[in-house]
This record gives C-alpha cells, structure tokens and sequence, in this order.
C-alpha cells in the first residue's frame, strides 16, 4: 500500500499533467524511491490511480531500465558497457567487480548490499571506464579504485 | 488509375494507397509483416523494402518502405534488384535470429505467414550461432495459446487487441531485443474478438487452443464456404473438418460483412457439432421409451404421425435455414406454420423487418465502420451482436479522423493518424438499462428501461423534426441530452441509429425508425441498423409464420394434435407448464441437432445436420440471403433438415436448387435469395470447386483399416462443392471461396490474392443477396410512437419500487444455445443471476451472490442476486442464458426473497 505522502507525491504530479496517465513515469519513480522497486500490488494500486490497466502500466515500467519490477539491493551498480568503456576497459572492471561481489549482470549480492546492472552510456566518455552507484557518478575506474568506491557503500 | 513502372513494366494502379497494397492488388509478391490491410502500416518491420528511382535514367535508385510510401503517378519501383533483394534477405535474418526451429510442432506450420516470407526471401540457412532468447508464455484462457519465443516482434497483436479492438488487458513489455506480448500477470483475455489474434499473428505465437485439442494441418482440413450460426449478423466462416469432426473456425473475408475478422463466440462456439450427447440416430418412442430405430423407419413412424394427424403444427427455427423452414412450411401448409422464436422476441424481429422495409436503409457492417456519429438504443451490442461493437469502435475514429484529412496525412499511415488522433472520439451515445463495455468510447451515456430510451430517441427525433409530437413525460435532463445528440448527428455526414431486439421493446425499435427517418430528413445518408437474435431470425419473419403463442393454442385447444418442430427447443420458446399442458396428449415429431427437453419428448426423432453438414441459406440482421455449405457429409442417419421434412412431404426434390425453386415462387419476395451463390450445376472449367486442397493427405490410405479400395468419393448433388482433392482450386466465384491459398501464400494472407484490390470485394462477383430494399413494400411509417404505449406499466423514470421491471441482459458467451455446447466458451458463461440496482437490493435486503427465487409469470426461477451499479431504480436484468427456463420479458415482478440457502 501506497503511504499518504507517497499518494500526496503523486497527486502532486498528476496536476501538472493535462491526462492521468501522463504522470506514470515520475509515479513509478515515487514508489521505487522509497521502495527501491515497484512491486506487482504497487503497480496495481498505481494503475488505478493513474486510470490506466496494470496492463498498461507494466508496459511502461518494463520499458524503462530504470525502473526496476524486482527487488534489488541496497545499492544498485549501473556498469557502462558502452562504446568508449569498451574501449577503456570496460570488461576489466565487470570481470573485477564479478570477482569481488560474486554477482553477474542482473544479480543482488546474498547480502543485499549490491545489484549489479549494465547501463547502455552514462554520457561521460571522456572519462572511460565509467559507473553509476545510487545517484553517484564515478568515472576514470580502476580495480583498486572500484575496491575503494565499493567500500563507501555498506 | 495512374500507370507506376515495377522492374521497368507498367501497370495500372489506384492512386491514394500505399506500394505495398498496389504490389500485392497486382498479384506481385513482395514479404511484408506489420502491415495488416484492416490495420494500416506502421512501417516498423522493414521487410517490405523495395527500391525507387528518381526517373528512367536514376540507376541507383533507394530503398524505401513499400507500405510507407504512397502511390503516385509515374512511380518506378524495382522488386527484384539487388540492393532491395539483399535488404529484405537480412531483414527476415535478423528477424529470424531469435525465431525457433520448431515448426514441425508448431500450430502454424503450413498456414505461417512468416514460414512464407522466409521462403519468398530465400533466407535458408541461420549464420547467427548465439543462444536465442526465451521466453515463459502466459496462459491467457480457453480460446488463445500462447507460445513467444516464436514472436518476430511485428507489433500486429497490440494493434488488432488494443489499438483496433480496444481492449486494454495486453500489452508490450520490456524494451528492445526483449519484448514481451502479452499481460502483466496470466490470464484470460478479457476481449471479445481475442481469438482473431491467431489470424492476425503472422507465426506461432498465438494459435488457436481449441484446435490444439483435435490438431489437424491446414492442408488436411476440408473446408467449404460457410455462414456463422451464433448471431445475427451473419459473418463469413471457413469451418474446417477432419475424420468426421470440426477442428476449428475461421473468418471468411466479405467486404461488406465481417471483413477480416470474426467474434470470440462465432470462432469457438463450433464444438457443439462434435459432441457426443448430439441426437445421431433416429428414434421412435416404443412402450414409452425413445428407442434407436433405420432411418427409414423412423420416416415412415413421422410420415404416419403427420398423415393421421387431426390438426398439425410445425414450428420453425430463427437457426435453421430458409429451405428447411420453408421444407416445413410446405409439409404443415402455411397456415399450420409457426415460429420458433420466442413470442417476445419475435415480436421484436417481425417489427425489425417492417422497420427495414420502411427505411431508410440498413448499413452493412463495414459501411456502420464508416459512420461518423451514431447513437445506440437500448442494445448491449457486444453482448447481443459482437461484431457490431467491433464495426462502431472504428466508427468513432471516423470524426476525428477529419483532423488527418485537413492535415493531409494519408488515412492508412496507422502511427501519425492515431498519434494525431489521441482519444477524440465522434459522438456515440450509448442509452441501455445497464453499463455496457462500448460505454468507454461514448460521449453520452444514459441509463433507462425501454420506455425511457424510447423518450431520449422520441425527444431526439423532435428536435430534428419539428413536426413530430414532444414524447408525453419527457423531464428536464432527458431533453437537453436529446438536444445535445441531435446537434451531433444534423452536424454528422453519415449518421447512424443501431437499436434492435435486445431489449424486447416493440416500442424501442418503432421509435429506433422514427428517428432514423427524422433524421433522414436532414441527411438523407442517416442509417437504421437493427440487431436480431439468432442467424435467421429476419429469414424466419420473412416467410412470415404464426406466432409460437398460436402454436400453443392449437395445440391447448387440440386444433392441432401433432407438432413437427424444427430445430427448436420448445422450453426455451415458453414457460413450462405452459409448453407441458399444451403437449399432453399430442404427437411430436422432432428435427434437432442439439439435445434438449423437446428431444426427449419426441415420439419421432429425426436427427438433423448442424450447419456444418447442411447446405442453406441464412437472412442476417440486413436482410442479406447468404448460402452455407456442408463442410463434410453427414454421419449415420443424420440429414439436412429441409431433405428429411421434403421426403416426409412427398416432394421429391433432387437437390437444393430445386427447394429454392419452389420457395421463388411461393414466396416472390424472397425469390432473390436463389442468387445468393452459384447454383448446383455451376461448373469451372467444367470442375467442381475441391473442398480438399490438393495437398489432402491420406485419401488412399484413411479407410484402410477397413478397406484396400478407395472410396468414391460422396456425392454431392446440392451444391458446385465437391467433397474431394480433385475439382477447382484455384480462385471461384466470391460465394464458393472454401479456402484463402495461393502459390507461396500458405497462411490467411493469401487473401489479397483473392481480392478485386486491398480491402475491395472479392473476385468473381457478390457473395450473398439483399433481400429488402427499403420503401419497396412493407407498412407504413409510424410517425409517432408514444413513451407510455407499452404495458409494462411501472417503468425507469416513472418508479414505483414496490415491483421490479425485469429486461433481458444477453452475454456473449451463455445466450447461444448451440455454442453453450462448446466447452471452451460454456466456462465463461455467467451463472444464471438477477441483476440489480443497490437500492433495490438494499431494500429486500439482499447480497451479492445470494441465493433467491424470482416469480415470472408462469414460471419460477432459482437465481443468484447480482448488484449493478449502473442500474436505475426500480429495473433489473435478467441474465439470458440458455437451456434456463423460458419467460416473457420485459416483465414485472416482485422483488424476489431470499431462497432457500
């Protein structure tokens, strides 16, 4: 169930939108703020207040990779498996960061500390290889400095 | 017609389509997959690329997509070149990459489109070496099989389901290489019209399940031209058959019928053809006890009952044909002959037919498609007439539609014009006692009884013409609404009244032509389509019988001492007691194919061919004489109804013709439906037309258990069908197409084969009849009908909440006898219920899905109570669902009490 300040939140975006079902992007994004996904009850509670089908909906968020429809660490690694990393040397820090946390593209850590998923560009090539934890931007990686990083996030 | 240069010859083409439709309506073969001729282009595939040059001299020319690109004078295409050749063969490779080599098991194999576009491109061997992605498939109900690794990915499913049909329960999921068709959790498909997934699909991904049960390839079926049997409306079919039963049930292309496509219930309601519990053997009742009896026997049993007969009565079927009810009318006389249709409801159809005849004139369902604004009467037409709630969700887009005109964008650019049109809807109104599904595409609902909805439509036609009485009672609300609606339809440029038998309201469909001719006056373009309840229902009216409560009497008073019935259940006519006390005593000659409490009653039984083992013709709601064929010969003792009543009545007609024959001229006015398809001794090339197709496997070898020497094949004096590989097969006259295939077009598409051009008529002349024309002959116009005239007596709007007025609510699937007989189709039928409104339920104090008895005249009814919403105070539904006891509606009853928990 939705809290009242998640239902304020997107009451709030559904003003600014001349149909409903314009605001179901930053909704999906309300509910895996808190959450850190959207769950199939929440995407059903979302798709009414949205008037849209669940149908719908999970068109919507399955569509976005950045929305996710299961659940995920408390972290969330978005490796840059674009062109210019590639190039970097984007497969050394995967292969790195697989043999440190154990996980593979797609996986949590048993802890729950890391989802590890690849991300198509972060937009800064010019400082390849490049990663994306939480909200945090980290460019010219490493493996030591990916040790470094990691040990930022428990 | 503008000339257009392909590979450096010219042809004539019409100008305003796209290339593609142009290629393929010029015979050509160019791969295509998104593009669907009901459904536009999208250009997403990319196969149908072919290359365009400048001029004479442009030797490099560029590659464009055909269905992209609109036809224009002078235009010079290549399809063989190199460029576009080596373009289309990578397409189909990549959109192969992730497909599945699993024909051999798959469903579609031999009828796959894309098992012929991989063909036509040459694309025969698989470089890509990678695991292919996977996919869990859904179970999405009885009717639809899911299997998605086979999905290319061409988008035709989300745009038949949602964007052509508006259902909102599918979807697409994920995102690029992995996209998902199908539902956010598994179940079943909540559409009506889910079933045309499996035509629309160009592979395997959607197939049909029922078929699955009792798989036969295409190229195994025998197939013949056929009518749909479940409503009204008449849609074309190509039912298929194998080993002596039907396997599945296909759309039949008519341009101004179904078009492409077919409801839930006329496509898996088949299986009633098939079940065992099906009356096969004749009987003859001995000591009290139906027993199995030669058919001759049992021939002679009726011919005595009938010759010793102080009075007889026969009662014909609304789902029999016009020969066996004429066969009938011919052995009983005239006089003697009455409908099978329930009184009420034939009251409705026979006012129907006077309505038809006055005018203006009925549309076909591909012209109600093609109206800009319509209003519907009391009719829950997804319920009633599937396809017609097909035909008014394109109807609505037709307005808007306009925005894409001004703006120049070609209405077959799917994308730009949907984009463009976002939800703007053209106005529909939507008035009936309950919510019904097309409420979410209408701009005006209004909820009311018949004498209610007769008011809004009395009001309405008033407003257009002045000279018309103000309806007695009209209130405030209902009188700007009236106001606002024939603003709508004076501004329309093809206007549309639909109203019809649904509600049992002689008054509703009187008032339906009032406002059509109100509004003929203003547009002379305005149309009146009226829905009937079974698939001759208008044929039946039209050779003009008693009515059943006549039967009744003759029988009660002993006019008649021995009844004939035809393909009818008479429970199903009238209350029980009712049925019963005029039965006693008297003698019963039965022709059915479905079991029944007549059947068991019967002292003769003689069992009839279902429409799949019959010939005939069948009038639909237009008043269109379409013939079907038998798609295999019948079994055992069973026979055409109208052979079995001809031999009984001494007529020794030699075939189907000959019935026609004295039907044209007993009956003049239904003389033109002889024309209705060629005619027994109709010859091409001096060939029959082969219900097998020339790759039928097994003729030699499928009696061989029991014999060595192949069978001759049967006979069939009826019709230009010939129930054999050897005869025509290539493209017949319209009325006689038993299967769409063409040379490298294996699958359904092969339909543009067939086609004068894309979405055109198919060739060789009309298929089916119109039977009335407007003005021509019938009554005279009411002018006016009066709010208050019928007897109901309390009514919506006018509550008295001591009585409830009961209407009929029809479902889909659960009203249609025959299809009820179809497993797939009886588990989503309702339990028998009574609506309600929640007043009405709070004041008796009843719940959900409680148990209570309902007192119709002459008859009791055990019920569930249903609470709905939408429903006025003071009116109630009851569910009609078949083989529940028979009563009167609209009627008036007590609120029920609770029964017996």
């Amino acid at each position: 169930m939705l809290n009242e300040t998640e239902k304020e939140e997107v009451a709030r975006e559904l003003e600014r939108y001349p149909t409903r079902q314009a605001a179901c992007i930053e909704a999906l994004k309300i509910v895996q703020k808190r959450h850190g996904y959207v769950s199939d009850e929440h995407l059903a509670e979302l798709a009414g207040l949205l008037g849209m089908t669940e149908d719908e909906l999970d068109g919507v968020a399955t569509f976005y990779s950045l929305i996710f429809r299961r659940p995920v660490g408390r972290h969330v690694i978005l490796l840059c498996d674009s062109v210019s990393c590639y190039v970097m040397g984007y497969e050394d820090i995967y292969r790195h960061l697989r043999g440190g946390l154990g996980i593979e593209f797609g996986q949590t850590t048993a802890d729950g500390r890391f989802t590890l998923l690849p991300a198509p560009c972060l937009g800064c090539c010019d400082r390849a290889p490049a990663m994306m934890i939480d909200d945090d931007l980290q460019l010219d990686l490493t493996g030591p400095k990916v040790d470094q990083i990691l040990a930022q996030y428990q | 017609m503008i000339t257009i240069y392909v590979d450096n010859q010219a042809y004539q083409a019409k100008a305003g389509g796209n290339l593609l439709e142009a290629v393929l309506s010029l015979g050509l073969n160019l791969p295509y997959f998104c593009w669907h001729p009901a459904m536009g282009s999208v250009g997403a595939c990319r196969q149908c690329a072919v290359t365009l040059y400048k001029d004479e001299q442009d030797t490099q020319g560029k590659i464009v997509m055909a269905c992209m690109t609109p036809v224009k004078e002078g235009l010079r295409i290549s399809l063989q070149d190199r460029q576009s050749r080596d373009f289309r063969a990578r397409v189909i490779e990549w959109l192969m990459a992730n497909h599945p080599h699993d024909c051999p098991v798959c469903d579609e194999g031999g009828e796959c489109h894309l098992q012929d576009m991989t063909v036509m491109t040459a694309h025969d061997y698989r470089r890509y070496r990678f695991a292919k992605r996977t996919f869990a498939n859904q179970d999405l109900g009885p009717f639809v099989n899911h299997e998605l690794n086979r999905c290319i990915a061409c988008y035709r499913c989300v745009r038949f389901y949602n964007d052509y049909a508006g259902a909102r329960d599918f979807s697409v999921l994920g995102c690029h290489n992995t996209v998902y068709f199908g539902r956010s959790q598994s179940g079943p498909l909540e559409s009506e019209f889910s079933g045309n997934l499996v035509e629309v699909c160009p592979t395997g991904v959607f197939t049909d399940k029922t078929l699955k049960e009792h798989y036969t390839r295409k190229w195994d079926l025998q197939t013949a031209p056929s009518i749909c049997v479940h409503c009204g409306l008449g849609c074309n079919t190509i039912p298929g058959e194998r080993y002596g039963t039907l396997r599945r049930v296909q759309a039949r292309y008519h341009s101004q019928v179904n078009g492409y496509f077919l409801c839930d219930r006329g496509r898996y309601g088949y299986e009633f053809v098939n079940r065992p519990e099906r009356p096969r053997t004749a009987m003859i009742r001995r000591d009290g006890q139906l027993a199995a009896a030669s058919a001759e026997a049992a021939l002679a049993a009726a011919r005595e009952l009938v010759g010793s007969a102080r009075g007889l009565a026969g009662v014909g079927s609304p789902r029999a044909s016009l020969e066996s009810n004429f066969a009938l009318r011919q052995l009983v006389g005239a006089e003697n002959f009455y409908s099978g249709q329930a009184p009420w409801l034939d009251d409705c159809v026979r006012e129907a037919l006077r309505q038809l005849q006055i005018g203006p004139a009925t549309p076909s369902l591909r012209q109600v498609e093609q109206c800009d604004a319509a209003v519907v009467l009391g009719e829950d037409v997804t319920n009633f007439a599937p396809m017609l709630d097909l035909a008014i969700r394109q109807a609505v887009r037709v307005e808007p539609m306009e925005l894409a005109r001004q703006l120049k964008i070609d209405l077959w650019l799917d994308g730009p014009v949907r984009e463009l049109i976002q939800d703007r809807r053209g106005p529909l109104l939507i008035a009936s006692p309950a919510a019904t599904k097309l409420d979410e595409i209408a701009r005006w609902t209004y909820r009311s009884g018949p004498a209610g909805v007769v008011r809004l439509a009395l009001a309405t036609a008033r407003e257009l013409d002045a000279s018309l009485p103000v309806p007695d009672g009209l209130d405030e609300p209902t009188a700007r609404l009236a106001k606002e609606v024939a603003a709508a339809l004076a501004k329309a440029k093809s206007p549309l009244v639909v109203s019809g038998c649904g509600c049992g309201s002689v008054e509703l469909i009187q008032a339906a032509g009032v406002l059509a001719r109100a509004l003929a006056k203003v547009n002379s373009a305005a149309r009146l389509s009226l829905t009937v309840p079974d698939c001759n229902s208008l044929g039946l009216a039209m050779l003009g019988g008693k009515n059943f409560r006549q039967a009744l009497e003759a029988l009660r008073l002993g006019r008649a001492d021995t009844a004939v019935v035809l393909e009818s259940d008479l429970w199903d006519l009238a209350p029980t007691d009712a049925v019963e006390s005029a039965l006693a005593g008297k003698r019963l000659v039965v022709l059915d194919h479905l079991p029944g409490r007549t059947v068991q009653r019967a002292d003769v039984l003689l069992p009839a061919g279902t429409f799949a083992e019959a010939d005939g013709t069948l009038v639909n709601n237009e008043g269109r004489a379409q013939r079907f064929f038998q798609v295999f010969p019948p079994q055992g003792d069973i026979r055409q109804s109208w052979r079995w009543l001809g031999d009984l009545a001494g007529r020794n007609w030699p075939n189907l013709d000959a019935v026609l024959a004295e039907l044209s001229s007993a009956l003049p006015d239904l003389a033109p439906a002889t024309g209705a398809a060629p005619q027994a001794n109709f010859r091409i090339e001096g060939l029959k037309v082969a219900r097998q197709s020339h790759r039928y496997s097994g003729r030699t070898a499928i009696t061989a258990d029991v014999t060595v020497h192949e069978p001759k094949p049967p006979d069939d004096p009826d019709t230009p069908l010939t129930f054999s590989m050897e005869g025509f097969d290539g493209i017949p006259p319209a009325a006689l197409v038993p299967r769409f295939w063409s040379p490298g077009w294996n699958s359904q598409s092969a339909l543009t084969r067939f086609q004068q051009e894309v979405n055109g008529p198919l060739r060789g002349g009309p298929a089916g009849v119109r039977l009335i024309n407007p003005g021509s002959s019938g009554g005279t116009a009411v002018s006016a009908v009066s709010g208050e005239s019928d007897q109901a007596g309390p009514q919506a709007g006018r509550l008295c909440y001591q009585k409830l007025l009961v209407v009929p609510a029809w479902h889909i699937y659960g009203s249609e006898a025959q299809s009820m007989q179809s497993p797939a189709l009886a588990g989503r039928a309702p339990r028998p219920y009574l609506g309600l409104s929640p007043a009405d339920a709070a004041q008796a104090g009843l719940q959900a899905d409680q148990r209570i008895t309902a007192q119709f005249d002459g008859q009791s009814l055990s019920l569930e109570a249903r609470i709905l919403p939408s429903l006025p105070r003071g009116l109630a539904v009851l569910g009609m669902l078949a083989g529940q006891p028979a009563v009167q509606l609209p009627a008036i009853i007590d609120p029920p009490p609770k029964g017996a928990p």
